[in-house]
């Protein structure tokens, strides 16, 4: 059967991008991710609707998307609750559905959280560059010709009709993470919080911050007490890699959260996010408020093995 | 870094010594795979190496590369590679040449001649895909960066900033003092290896005409 169109983009809303697990192994060409800022709605959103997890699904942001279908597929929505309604009629999340030839899909916009995840059976067709499906929008290569979905694009997937069996699925509300507007982030303190004062560090764990609407997907900018690094050190640091959910702090002493955008910087960084929380960074937004809490090594392998169970149980569950 | 990352620090400030280092552990690890680990990214005076916390943990990890340490530097590396680029220097390609040469009391000719008389080393790649760090820079035309960055930087773009040098290989944000402009293209997603330069690499720029761009564009 191969590819079949079978959306079209009415309207694109302020930025909707095909993303999948992202682009890793290339940092080493200054490369960086990108992918799917929440992995986990992203991976639990195909293994509904029967797609491998890495498979690309559009990642939308805040509001605005409206969408008509081509063919009969099945879809599902999960991350953000951005209100899905179809053909007019609020459209249940974390759980696949069966869209028609001719239905219209709405996004009204934002109840909770900041990024939704659709996925499509049968993928989204798009070449792969450097072994991923995701949008590198700084550069723009990857997903759909390298830029945000625009009105009047066509998406393709393969075989759609073969993924009509996973109609129904749905995901255990026990698992639905929350996405509060005050978050607690656990952080693992480093690489360089040696460069600031023992006060400095405390501020950094006591204050709350506000996120800031310079917010993209590059980094969650936040704003708050300034984290002062050690008097008579310089602004910058000699580059160097860095991963995702690392917390640079710039000479205004200004918290900024990497996401999957930048692989090398020259800013110190006080502390990083653990593994198990980098999924609620694509779920953060602006307006919100964000506190660190510093755990232990032990502690960030035990949440994210914990995280890991999830969704092993839902794909041995299927 | 985190729970998944070790940034891997092999000495202070830029050197060519200690970028050797780095370029060392990096060769190492690339021939010398260790369980665990995902991919590693060299800086100017570090290696960060980041690991899967479901196959490998930070002391498993340190532990492995305390022993590697001992064989480390009997490991064969490659041959240094030179790629010689050619830049349009000045005027609509490089719109900051004279300036650079204003501030430091030199002619246009005078700073292409600096900057084209030095071989370069690539410390690393970073910023945007592609984008090599080179240095040294002659301390005769080593220059600050403009004080507000420009928005947008053609791609191809030879900047200047401090003691070092560098190709903009896409078009994005640059501070640095634009002073020439390559035809070659640096970085090609759609090719492999997607960027022409890697850490260590050689790098020598010589001029070229206007006119010549089409005989150098791929």
């Amino acid at each position: 059967m191969g590819n079949v169109e079978t959306l079209e983009i009415l309207a694109p809303g302020p930025l909707t991008t095909v993303q999948d697990l992202g682009r890793f192994g290339f940092g080493r060409y200054g490369v960086a991710p990108s992918g799917a800022l929440d992995s986990f709605s992203l991976r639990v959103a195909n293994l509904l609707v029967g797609n491998p997890e890495d498979e690309a699904c559009l990642e939308i942001t805040l509001f605005g998307l409206k969408l008509k279908a081509l063919t009969d597929a099945v879809i599902t929505i999960t991350g953000a609750d951005i209100q899905p309604h179809l053909n007019g009629a609020a459209l249940e999340m974390w759980r696949s559905h069966i869209l028609r030839r001719g239905d219209t899909l709405f996004f009204r916009g934002l109840k909770t959280g900041c990024r939704a995840y659709l996925a499509l059976g049968g993928g989204i067709s798009v070449p792969s560059v450097l072994k991923s499906k995701s949008t590198n929008l700084s550069t723009k290569f990857g997903g759909l010709k390298g830029r945000p979905l625009q009105k009047g694009d066509y998406l393709s997937s393969d075989s759609p009709y073969l993924h009509h069996k996973a109609e129904g699925r749905c995901f255990d509300p026990k698992w639905i993470p929350s996405y509060p507007k005050y978050w607690v982030l656990n952080t693992v303190f480093g690489p360089q919080d040696d460069h600031f004062t023992e006060e400095a560090k405390r501020l950094f764990q006591r204050s709350s911050f506000n996120v800031t609407l310079h917010s993209d997907r590059t980094g969650i900018r936040l704003a708050g007490p300034a984290i002062q690094r050690k008097a008579g050190m310089e602004e910058s640091i000699i580059s160097e890699g860095m991963v995702s959910g690392a917390i640079q702090i710039p000479g205004d002493g200004q918290p900024i959260i990497i996401l999957g955008e930048l692989v090398t910087g020259g800013y110190r960084k006080i502390a990083t996010v653990i593994t198990a929380d980098l999924p609620f960074l694509g779920q953060i937004k602006p307006g919100d408020r964000v506190k660190f809490k510093d755990v232990s090594l032990e502690d960030a392998y035990h949440a994210y093995i914990e995280a890991e169970g999830i969704i092993k149980k839902f794909r041995e569950g299927l | 870094m985190g729970d998944r990352a070790l940034l891997v620090e092999l000495g202070d400030g830029i050197s060519p010594l200690v970028n050797k280092k780095v370029r060392d552990l990096f060769l190492y690890l690339k021939n010398n795979p260790v369980e665990g680990v995902v991919e590693t990214v060299p800086g100017y005076r570090s290696l960060l190496i980041v690991y899967d916390p479901l196959k490998t943990t930070l002391s498993a990890l340190k532990e492995s590369l305390n022993k590697l340490q001992k064989t480390i530097g009997r490991s064969e590396i490659p041959k240094l590679r030179t790629l010689e680029i050619p830049v349009v220097y000045g005027g609509e390609c490089g719109p900051d040449l004279n300036w650079v040469a204003e501030y430091h009391k030199l002619s246009p000719e005078e700073v292409i001649r600096l900057h084209t008389g030095t071989t370069y080393r690539v410390y690393m790649i970073g910023f945007t895909p592609g984008f090599a760090y080179m240095g040294e820079l002659p301390d005769t035309i080593a220059t600050p960066r403009k004080e507000t960055p420009r928005t947008s930087v053609p791609r191809g773009s030879v900047g200047i900033a401090q003691n070092q040098t560098g190709v903009y290989p896409v078009e994005s944000p640059g501070g640095w003092q634009i002073i020439g402009l390559t035809p070659l293209r640096l970085f090609d997603p759609a090719k492999w290896p997607p960027t022409q330069l890697e850490m260590g690499d050689r790098v020598k720029f010589f001029p070229i005409k206007e006119e010549e761009i089409a005989r150098w564009e791929m």
